[in-house]
């Protein structure tokens, strides 16, 4: 019997040559991710055990981004025991506000992840580097102290479900409408404790950010990872940053899983058909084509996170924002997710696109996506965001409604205020 | 000093302990997600007493004021979905929550509440299990039962390795006994 892409990344990790579905493993980790939540409490871990040396400071990210630039007392104190941790153990990935950004747009532009690579996150959206084909996937904080402690993580190999799309991807849909329909197919459990991998023409086809929103959203689905076998776009994504010999492009072009390899299932798409969807309150999975979701009124629209913030998100809201204004009952909020996309957004002239429109444009954080800052809901109020999760009072309020869908939507519908479709808005 | 990866390899090895746990059932239904045990605008600190007086407060207001020492928490499907936060777990435990049955539980959550020593166990029936009944649950053995109703069912035994992290008081602890 073959193995998965899954299976191949986590023996190698083991030790082992091959490894089992259901088998538990003490894999090595080739890199590990810390934020200003989930680290202070790996920290506690960490030093209540009596640890004294981290096992690789070189293989170690520690990024303020959830409740940064400080947004209140006790934030600040968290994202301090991240900047005194990392002062005390020489830790080379540590980023201040100004230089950092949301962590999962920000460890694959520095190139910190890449295919083949185990990496554990004290964040569910871990998951998301399975775009540059890497196993990726989110933990918890004792977790994330036990491997600075051994460099290593227990994991249960899990099975793998295939997700192939095939034909041609419609205008105005990407990578985030791909995700939702699987996460609207299967449910929000439908893939628990399972590797999601992601194959067919119409993914090959997907640039490399809609690739990383995509993956980012297995865990919408209960998945424990997501993946996408590397393919060229991904060795040229990683070589901007990386200095990669020819024998390590073979290798990872060549990394994907065998013709016999055993799957808990697969399932077909063709999105030729498709058009942009929205997750309605109060689940990921509860999806509507956006023509059919009604007259929705709405009070912000957020465009940014870890799914959504990249540049490809911006330049395909700026498209739709472009010489438009948003609608006079509307808050419209952009946050690029790093400093670096936000300087590309500036030199792009979108940043002056999103401002002309009636927009404001804040510095990199994951805030209102999680109901932290900078855009929570009052009590009764609706936002469609480009976000990740629609539970209730996830963004404010326990009274408040959110609405998942892709940039272009967000980006029309903020000109109506309500639910729009983009080519109701846009020109052809 | 044995390694760790020893104990993955050898099938002689079996775990021979007994976890008893009994308490008083609270009822909750499908898809409780990490926001709603414990909302991330209280993620700005990491006290365990803190984060029990807001636990699952959106979806009972009361719950921490409720919920006594060695209550049961009993859910449906995927308990624990949504982040990772291990605070989420830490706020179970830090009101006073002994154990959480549930029909399912989301990946992270599961091992979140393993490695920090959070009693779990996933029962195919936890619906029929009813608020205020008294359950004893054998982790070991999956024995689960409804003392209130004088029922008794079978949960799936937790897998050797998962006993050996519980009965080691941890991940922690597990790893310092073999490596460190």
């Amino acid at each position: 019997m073959g193995q998965t892409i899954t299976q191949k990344i986590l023996a190698r990790h083991a030790g082992q040559r091959t490894v089992a579905p259901g088998a538990f493993i003490w894999a090595k980790v080739d890199f590990t991710l810390g934020n200003d939540i989930t680290a202070p409490l790996a920290i506690d871990i960490f030093e209540a055990a009596g640890a004294e040396k981290v096992f690789d400071n070189d293989r170690i990210a520690l990024i303020p981004d959830h409740f940064t630039p400080a947004k209140d007392g006790k934030s600040a104190a968290q994202a301090k025991r991240l900047k005194d941790f990392a002062a005390k153990h020489k830790i080379r990935h540590y980023y201040e506000v100004g230089r950092a950004g949301i962590e999962h747009a920000l460890l694959p532009q520095l190139g910190l992840v890449g295919p083949g690579e185990l990496v554990i996150g004290a964040d569910s959206h871990t998951c998301t580097y399975g775009g540059l084909g890497a196993f990726a996937t989110g933990v918890g904080s004792t977790d994330l102290a036990v491997a600075w402690m051994t460099g290593r993580v227990w994991l249960r190999v899990p099975e793998s479900m295939r997700f192939v799309f095939k034909g041609k991807r419609p205008r105005w849909v990407g990578g985030k409408d791909f995700i939702l329909y699987v996460i609207g197919d299967i449910g929000v459990a439908g893939a628990r404790y399972r590797a999601m991998e992601f194959a067919g023409g119409a993914v090959e086809k997907l640039p490399m950010d809609d690739r990383l929103a995509m993956c980012n959203m297995a865990i919408e689905a209960g998945g424990k990872s997501g993946i996408i076998a590397p393919d060229k776009a991904t060795v040229e994504y990683v070589a901007k940053t990386r200095h990669l010999t020819p024998q390590t492009r073979k290798e990872w072009e060549s990394l994907a899983s065998d013709k016999d390899a055993d799957y808990a299932e697969v399932r077909e798409y063709d999105v030729s058909r498709w058009e942009p969807v929205v997750a309605m309150p109060h689940l990921p999975s509860n999806i509507k084509p956006v023509s059919q979701a009604g007259n929705v009124k709405l009070d912000q629209v957020v465009i940014g996170s870890c799914t959504n913030g990249r540049i490809t998100d911006l330049r395909v809201a700026a498209k739709v924002l472009k010489g438009r204004k948003v609608h006079p009952h509307v808050r419209l909020i952009v946050i690029p997710a790093t400093q670096e996309i936000y300087l590309q957004a500036i030199k792009e002239g979108l940043i002056e696109t999103f401002v002309r429109a009636g927009g404001v444009v804040s510095t990199p954080t994951c805030g209102p996506c999680l109901g932290g800052h900078m855009g929570i809901l009052a009590e009764g109020e609706a936002c469609l965001a480009t976000t990740n999760r629609n539970f209730m009072g996830r963004m404010g309020a326990k009274g408040s409604f959110v609405y998942l869908a892709n940039p272009a939507v967000a980006a029309a519908s903020a000109v109506t205020g309500h639910i729009t479709h983009p080519a109701a808005v846009a020109q052809k | 000093m044995r390694q760790r990866s020893d104990l993955f390899e050898g099938e002689s090895e079996t775990f021979e302990g007994s976890i008893v746990i009994k308490g008083r059932v609270h009822r909750f239904g499908d898809d409780v997600n990490t926001d709603d045990i414990i909302s991330a605008r209280y993620l700005n600190t990491t006290d365990p007493k803190e984060l029990g007086s807001r636990c699952l407060e959106i979806l009972d207001k009361d719950f921490a004021k409720k919920a006594a020492a060695g209550d049961i928490v009993v859910a449906g499907k995927n308990f624990g979905c949504g982040s990772s936060r291990e605070h989420a777990p830490v706020a179970l435990k830090g009101c006073g929550v002994g154990l959480v049955i549930a029909e399912s539980f989301s990946r992270i959550f599961y091992r979140n509440a393993i490695n920090i020593g959070l009693p779990i166990i996933e029962v195919a029936q936890a619906q029929e299990l009813k608020a205020g009944d008294e359950v004893e649950v054998d982790l070991v053995k999956g024995t689960v039962r409804d003392i209130t109703q004088g029922k008794t069912y079978q949960a799936q035994p937790f897998a050797d390795f998962i006993c050996r992290i519980i009965d080691a008081g941890g991940l922690v602890n597990w790893a310092k006994s073999g490596i460190l």
